[in-house]
């Protein structure tokens, strides 16, 4: 189509790929920092990409195609959502192409690859983090589409670099409290979708917390480097996409060389911001219980739901829906405060128990013991007993 | 940089957990320790080697890819120290499989390890 859209292409996938490991180095960094650690530098997971590019790569036994693929599906996928994701610029060859649905279904893709070979290795872990993995991805990719469906509303339509280029000319769309919404929706997902704090800790070492770590177990080698780098990889284009739908400013949307330039570098910098601020949060979180997962994925996606109906026009029916969950959730908390905290502490009367209280009460549980001991069933089963006990 | 305890009484565990912690800090150096043999290219073993953690020690060394170095962490890993002769020690970690680093010392301080993981890493 152009030249820059081509350069803006190869130059956005380029920086990407060699960024996503400086991207966790910083993370890492960052943490280390506020954990009072030296930490080891921000260029230490490319100095392990290339120690493990070295390596003799070991394959467990009985594993089969979807092990030995995965990881090249992985890159390859989190690549291909590289170049379509207009992250610098809306106009490249390939813009046409970037919709939101093709986004989802290849990361999706990439997520089933790694689940695949999670179960192909057989191991209790590996099968584990397989079933937990699919079960984070079942509540985010609705949420990811839903809070991302709730932007291309006012775009009008559902390729992303429409929704970007709309977005710079028209800022005003973000500055609303259901922009808002979807981009703490879109944080959520971003967050399970990477597995980082607090759905999954992507440092544990205990095999029973894990979610992405325990299918990544038996890799080895070039393999382990390629799950890595695709890991990074994701969770870079992920932030960057969130940075392009809510801070689209300096993503260029003509043809100018000197405007691709900064967008790359303002790209740059707006991913290490989120990414360190990222980081920065994760220090004062611990993960939350498993089960507790879908429920923070749910409130995600009911704030996009919130959100899609604000910009649908049915503000009236979204306040409305608002209302009554607040009047449901009032009344909840009121009944079942009762339940929980036990009645309000008044002086009760205490109960007097008459002989015509006790009386009745205890002729009716002896008729029922007399019965059940003479006829059936109680009879048989205590028969059978008897037997049992040789009398 | 994968950690085996073969039967260790947990001192060099505790002396492990502080060389990582934000004192000694051995992360900065580029020792990271992982869940995996599979990722690990430095098995840190402790303690003399049992009868029962000889087989599974045997069977992580396979597990780990090559290159890879095996450091005896602690006086019992390097010559089984106060458990020598016990019923249930099967002997130092050397007669199980090949030891390339020692760490003297029962245990040894965050500082000897830092060192000795300052030798695998090069930093």
């Amino acid at each position: 189509m152009n030249l820059t859209g081509t350069a803006a292409v190869a130059a956005q996938v380029g920086l990407v790929t060699a960024g996503a490991p400086w991207l966790a180095g910083l993370m890492r960094q960052v943490r280390a920092r506020l954990e009072g650690r030296a930490g080891p530098g921000i260029g230490q997971p490319w100095r392990d990409l290339r120690k493990q590019l070295r390596k003799q790569p070991v394959t467990a036994t009985g594993t089969g195609p979807a092990f030995r693929t995965a990881p090249l599906v992985l890159v390859a996928t989190a690549l291909v959502v590289t170049a379509l994701v207009p992250l610098a610029s809306t106009r490249t060859p390939v813009s046409g192409h970037a919709d939101l649905i093709v986004v989802v279904a290849l990361l999706a893709l990439g997520t089933v690859a790694l689940a695949l070979a999670g179960l192909d290795t057989g191991t209790a872990f590996g099968g584990m983090g397989a079933s937990r993995e699919m079960t984070v991805a079942a509540l985010v990719e609705p949420t990811l589409l839903m809070s991302v469906f709730a932007l291309s509303i006012p775009a009008g339509s559902t390729n992303l670099a429409d929704i970007v280029s709309g977005a710079v000319h028209d800022p005003g769309r973000l500055a609303t409290p259901t922009g808002l919404l979807a981009a703490v929706a879109l944080l959520a997902v971003t967050v399970a979708e990477t597995g980082r704090l607090p759905v999954d800790n992507p440092s544990t070492h205990l095999e029973l917390t894990m979610i992405h770590e325990a299918m990544v177990l038996e890799y080895s080698g070039p393999d382990l480097a390629l799950i890595e780098l695709g890991a990074q990889l994701r969770l870079t284009v992920l932030l960057g996409l969130l940075a392009a739908l809510f801070t689209p400013w300096g993503i260029t949307t003509g043809t100018g060389w000197a405007a691709l330039a900064l967008a790359l570098v303002l790209l740059a910098a707006k991913v290490a911001l989120l990414g360190s601020v990222l980081a920065a949060a994760e220090v004062f979180l611990a993960k939350i219980r498993l089960f507790r997962v879908p429920e923070l994925l749910a409130g995600a996606s009911e704030l996009a739901i919130a959100r899609a109906g604000f910009a649908a026009g049915l503000g009236w029916a979204v306040t409305v829906a608002l209302v009554l969950v607040l009047v449901a959730f009032a009344a909840l908390t009121g009944r079942s405060a009762r339940m929980l905290l036990g009645p309000p502490p008044e002086p009760a009367t205490p109960v007097r128990f008459g002989a015509s209280v006790w009386l009745p009460l205890l002729a009716g549980l002896l008729a029922c013991a007399a019965l059940g001991i003479t006829t059936a069933p109680l009879a048989d089963l205590l028969a059978a007993a008897a037997s049992i006990g040789g009398h | 940089m994968r950690h085996v305890d073969a039967g260790s009484c947990n001192g060099c565990e505790v002396e492990i957990g502080g060389a990582f912690g934000p004192v000694y800090d051995a992360e900065r150096y580029g020792a990271r320790l992982v869940a995996s043999p599979r990722h690990a290219d430095v098995l840190l073993v402790t303690g003399p080697v049992t009868r029962n953690m000889a087989e599974p020690l045997r069977r992580t060394y396979e597990a780990a890819p090559e290159p890879r170095v095996v450091v005896a962490v602690g006086d019992c890993a390097i010559n089984c120290g106060l458990f020598a002769g016990a019923y249930g020690v099967a002997g130092a970690v050397a007669d199980v499989v090949p030891v390339d680093l020692e760490v003297p010392g029962c245990p040894p301080e965050p500082t000897a390890i830092v060192e000795a993981l300052r030798r695998v890493t090069g930093r």
